[in-house]
């Protein structure tokens, strides 16, 4: 990518955090609150975006980093009485430690089996979480009230509507830069190559496996990161968002927002939340609202929406 | 209960449990195999039969004809939607997940706004109770492991006997040498699809005397489906019937001697162990 | 994702981006669902955002909430509304999921700006929104049966006027299992939130009155086969107390009679396990001489009040508990009734406040009044029997029935008095601030 065009990314990238932090001003109660939460799972969505998108690994585990960023979070502030910062930083440790343990146990695995793999990983996270339910609450789970952050004398109360806006923003700001940095960078080249064909990248030389698991390591880290900011956001911890539902969700955003694109997370999670929540008003069967928008974007936007703007006008999107 | 009854007990219910989840995951391997791809709404297939059978046999009023309807049923779903979808898409997988999903989506609604979300029952067609000295067992649950059984062997001599079945393994070995020999691929496709999913429809029907349709209740078809699909192996049905008993047998006999919730948990580590360790699973071919 | 080299249909991608962009700009912009969310201002109906489970596990009970509250608001404006204002249901799936619970909260409170928030049941649902309903400090009115309301955990916007809470359940059957089924219990349980409640509040109510456990056995909540958990009852169990929910439960039963067949030790399960589902079912025949918990009677008994027969009549459910257009559709009776009773507390508590409208002062005057309730006579508007509120736990208590299964029918052979099932309060919401 020449330099003029690196410019020209890093500037849209940085007119879409502008835009989004701008909307705050503008949007009605409801729609600030939802986009407050989109934000947190678009980030959710990059991080899922980074192994499949990238690295070419498609996991249907996720869930269980998200938890992991969850419980990491909630267990430390409300069995320790931690504070909101230590209790980030603990929840992203959790995430960092679980992926780094799923990434070593996956290290060879490919393909299908690297789906059932994460897939059956995962399903043991969600079971150990009702497992040990004297300590997660299990399923019902456990409130955190009255969160706060105590930043330069003034204290900032999480329930806020427009600290939680901004605080979710910053978050999904710094994922998405991240990522952006991440995929232009020599590291992200190498994911490139993991995806096309990882026989061949190790044939030139390249330690796959270390580069595997550091995409691994990555991709739980943001994902653990988002699941993190959203107990703090939203209060809530549950077994609930350790099930499978919670891995589908990453993977149907970013495939129809279009995987392997920096913005195709944000638009997919963005499309897919309006879409349920316009649909549910319309009618009880929104599922299969949903479903269908899900068949016919396969069939007429395979690339994703990002990724079919991409293809049809403008190739020099990460 | 002593241990020794209650290792039959364990032996009983794994052997039905492993059959009936053999021919659940069987169309799930058939597909996996000859269209390399992954149906997410395999389970939903499942339930379907399971839905159905209960109409039939509630209107009909004949559980027999349950059974012959609900694969036909089930197997025309799945030729529409490959003829509409997955043919469309040419069978790529990370679309073809997608849109399966897509599929689930749409199944699992109609069915709630059809069928509603009660879990109905429906009666044995045959109904006894096999009297042990230790404890008493459902008779129908040994009919229901016979005919999966008896299904399984008939599967099995269709695919090495017929002229369909060495076209289907012909295909599953090499897609272009098959092609460059005449055979009918993309109806190979289409047929490979219809059967694993009607296969999957009987596990479903067979099993509503015992359990109830559910539109829920394809989930848990679909997780150990594909456990047990790529435990056995890709491409491999012989795989997926070891796979099958191993993990039917298996999860009665540890929940036995553990707590049943530590047991699944110990159980879904080991799966995964295992196919990480050995990313073909037990029988599957090399770079499947 | 590659690119697929088949031929496209005629719609091109750009038409299908530009439709697209348009539903997601669509959906930013206020539009016609918005319109009816200007505030009212005192005059106009009285808005209750209705939160049910319409997909997802609890759409059973959501098909019968639904029905009820609709009777319910149909005969509430029959006789004038509440304050002389028509009342007007907003409802919102929850798909009963707590992510989607708690948008949905978010929805009610700043899109529809609706007056209260009521409904739901399954408890995860409820504790996931709570924390919303709290912040945005709306009155949110749960039918959820849970103890996580009574237990201080939730805020002071949270009430459950018109359902018990299993806490209470348990404590009132406990004695009378004890006295008259045996005192060797042993429990099957969901090994999930609402089964562990049944097994803590049992054993601490039953070993404190002479009653032993004789085992727990929990059950994973995917279990689908249950065959392998008999054999863990021990020989000498008195009592087999069950509470198995979901699609799962006439496995779980047929499975039981297979295994026990006639030498069975005594069995009380709860009505939970049951609602919606026809006792006629084959395969329950097990279930004969069976005991079960109940809060309200599904099979109407012969001398009930007229007040009892008038609720069946609106709600639509025959003298079997099924619905009349369709008797294979049993209702979930010992649940549903809590969201008519709900509506009618809502109605007094209104009335009483003075309530106008969304507002600190007005919601201040309508919880602090909703405190001050002490008791429901039984009657039109709480047709399921008479209540004691306890304003300090938000929670209400009533009583609590024991039918036993007699010819494919329940028949009611005990009914508890109210002070049964009081426990000793944990929690005092009216000390927290608003």
């Amino acid at each position: 990518m020449t330099r003029e065009r690196r410019g020209l990314v890093l500037a849209l990238h940085l007119a879409i955090i502008a835009v989004l932090a701008g909307l705050q001003l503008v949007l009605p109660p409801f729609h600030h609150g939802m986009v407050a939460r989109i934000m947190v799972l678009a980030a959710y969505a990059i991080g899922y975006n980074l192994l499949l998108g990238y690295t070419g690994l498609m996991s249907l585990g996720h869930a269980m980093f998200f938890a992991a960023g969850m419980y990491g979070t909630g267990l430390t502030i409300h069995h320790l009485g931690a504070g909101v910062a230590l209790g980030f930083l603990a929840g992203l440790v959790a995430g960092v430690v679980t992926a780094a343990v799923v990434g070593l146990i996956t290290l060879k695995t490919v393909g299908p089996a690297f789906l059932i793999v994460t897939m059956m990983l995962a399903q043991a996270f969600y079971l150990a979480t009702l497992y040990f339910n004297e300590v997660t609450m299990g399923d019902q789970g456990f409130i955190l009230a009255g969160l706060h952050l105590d930043l330069g004398g003034h204290r900032f109360a999480l329930a806020n509507p427009a600290v939680k806006y901004n605080v979710g923003l910053g978050l999904f700001a710094i994922c998405l830069l991240g990522s952006l940095w991440l995929v232009s960078s020599p590291v992200g080249r190498i994911f490139l190559a993991l995806r096309e064909n990882e026989e061949r990248t190790r044939l030139l030389g390249y330690n796959t496996a270390r580069y595997r698991l550091v995409a691994v390591v990555v991709s739980g880290l943001i994902s653990a990161l988002a699941g993190a900011a959203y107990t703090l956001l939203f209060s809530y911890v549950g077994s609930t968002f350790a099930g499978i539902l919670y891995s589908i969700y990453p993977l149907l955003w970013t495939l129809l927002g279009g995987a392997g694109t920096t913005l195709g997370p944000l638009v997919g999670t963005l499309l897919m939340t309006y879409v349920v929540d316009v649909a549910s008003g319309i009618t009880t069967g929104y599922l299969i609202v949903v479903g269908a928008m899900l068949v016919v974007a396969v069939l007429w936007a395979p690339a994703g929406v990002v990724g079919g703007i991409r293809a049809r006008w403008a190739r020099w999107l990460p | 209960m002593t241990l020794g009854p209650h290792l039959l007990l364990a032996l009983l219910e794994g052997t039905v449990g492993g059959l009936v989840l053999a021919l659940t995951a069987l169309g799930l391997s058939l597909v996996f195999g000859v269209m390399r791809i992954v149906n997410v709404a395999h389970g939903e297939f499942f339930m379907l039969g399971a839905i159905v059978a209960w109409y039939v046999s509630t209107t009909a009023g004949s559980f027999l004809v349950a059974l012959l309807v609900a694969p036909l049923v089930v197997g025309a779903v799945a030729v529409t939607a490959d003829r509409l979808v997955l043919r469309r898409i040419g069978y790529e997988p990370e679309s073809t997940i997608v849109a399966t999903i897509g599929l689930l989506y749409i199944l699992q609604q109609v069915v709630l706004m059809t069928y509603g979300p009660y879990a109905r029952p429906v009666a044995a067609p045959v109904y006894f109770r096999i009297d042990f000295p230790w404890f008493g067992y459902s008779g129908y649950k040994l009919i229901v492991a016979g005919a999966a059984g008896a299904l399984l062997v008939l599967t099995w001599v269709a695919l090495s006997r017929t002229t369909l079945g060495l076209y289907m393994r012909a295909t599953q070995q090499d897609r272009e040498m098959a092609q460059a020999f005449a055979v009918p691929v993309d109806r190979v496709y289409t047929t490979a699809f219809a059967v694993g999913a009607g296969l999957t429809a009987v596990a479903g029907a067979l099993i509503v005397p015992v359990q109830q349709a559910h539109y829920l209740m394809g989930l848990d078809a679909l997780l150990m489906s594909f456990v047990v699909v790529i435990l056995g192996g890709l491409g491999s049905l012989r795989g997926t019937l070891v796979a099958a008993f191993v993990v039917g047998l298996s999860d009665g006999v540890v929940s036995v001697l553990f707590s049943p919730t530590l047991a699944k948990i110990v159980a879904t580590l080991l799966v995964g162990l295992v196919l990480a360790v050995r990313g073909r699973g037990l029988f599957g071919e090399e770079g499947a | 994702m590659s690119e697929s080299g088949h031929e496209t249909a005629n719609v091109s991608r750009r038409n299908f981006l530009r439709t697209g962009g348009v539903l997601a700009l669509g959906a930013s912009l206020p539009g016609p669902w918005t319109a009816r969310a200007a505030a009212q201002g005192g005059a106009g109906p009285l808005r209750l955002g209705f939160q049910v489970h319409r997909t997802g596990i609890g759409a059973v009970y959501g098909r019968w909430y639904d029905r009820t509250t609709a009777a319910a608001v149909k005969l509430i404006n029959e006789k004038g509304g509440i304050a002389g204002r028509p009342v007007e249901i907003v409802a919102e799936d929850d798909g009963t999921d707590p992510k989607r619970g708690a948008e949905v909260v978010e929805k009610f409170a700043t899109q529809h700006k609706v007056d209260f928030i009521f409904g739901t049941l399954f408890s995860h649902v409820v504790i996931a929104s709570a924390p919303r309903a709290g912040e945005l400090k709306i009155p949110y009115i749960v039918v959820s049966e849970g103890y996580h309301v009574a237990s201080g955990r939730l805020n002071r916007y949270v009430f459950q006027p018109g359902i018990t809470d299993v806490r209470a359940q348990v404590t009132a059957v406990a004695p009378w299992i004890l006295k008259n089924l045996g005192n060797k219990v042993t429990l099957i349980f969901p090994d999930y939130a609402f089964g562990h409640d049944h097994r803590d509040f049992f054993s601490r109510v039953a070993t404190g009155q002479g009653g032993a456990i004789r085992a727990l056995i929990p059950i994973p909540p995917t279990e689908t086969a249950f065959t392998k958990y008999f054999p863990r009852v021990p020989a000498d169990t008195d009592v087999l107390y069950h509470v198995m929910v979901g699609p799962g439960v006439l496995t779980f039963v047929k499975e039981m009679g297979e295994h026990f067949g006639t030498k069975r030790p005594q069995i009380f399960g709860f009505v939970d396990s049951l609602e919606g589902v026809d006792l006629a079912s084959p395969g329950l025949e097990f279930l004969e001489g069976t005991y079960f918990w109940e809060a309200f009677p599904r099979y109407t008994a012969a001398g009930a009040p007229a007040h009892v027969r008038s609720y069946r009549e609106r709600v639509g459910v025959n003298d079997s508990g099924a619905s009349v257009n369709d008797p294979k559709d049993v209702s979930t009776f010992s649940h549903m009734f809590g969201c008519w009773e709900t509506l009618f507390v809502i109605k007094r508590a209104v009335e009483q406040s003075g309530y106008k409208k969304p507002g600190p002062a007005d919601y201040k005057a309508f919880v602090e009044t909703l405190e001050g309730f002490q008791s429901f006579a039984e009657g039109a508007e709480h047709p399921q029997g008479p209540k004691k509120f306890v304003g300090r736990l938000h929670q209400v208590f009533g009583q609590q029935v024991i039918s036993k299964v007699d010819k494919r029918r329940f028949t009611v052979v005990h009914r508890t008095a109210i002070e049964d099932s009081m426990y000793p309060p944990e929690a005092d919401y009216t000390k927290q601030p608003l």
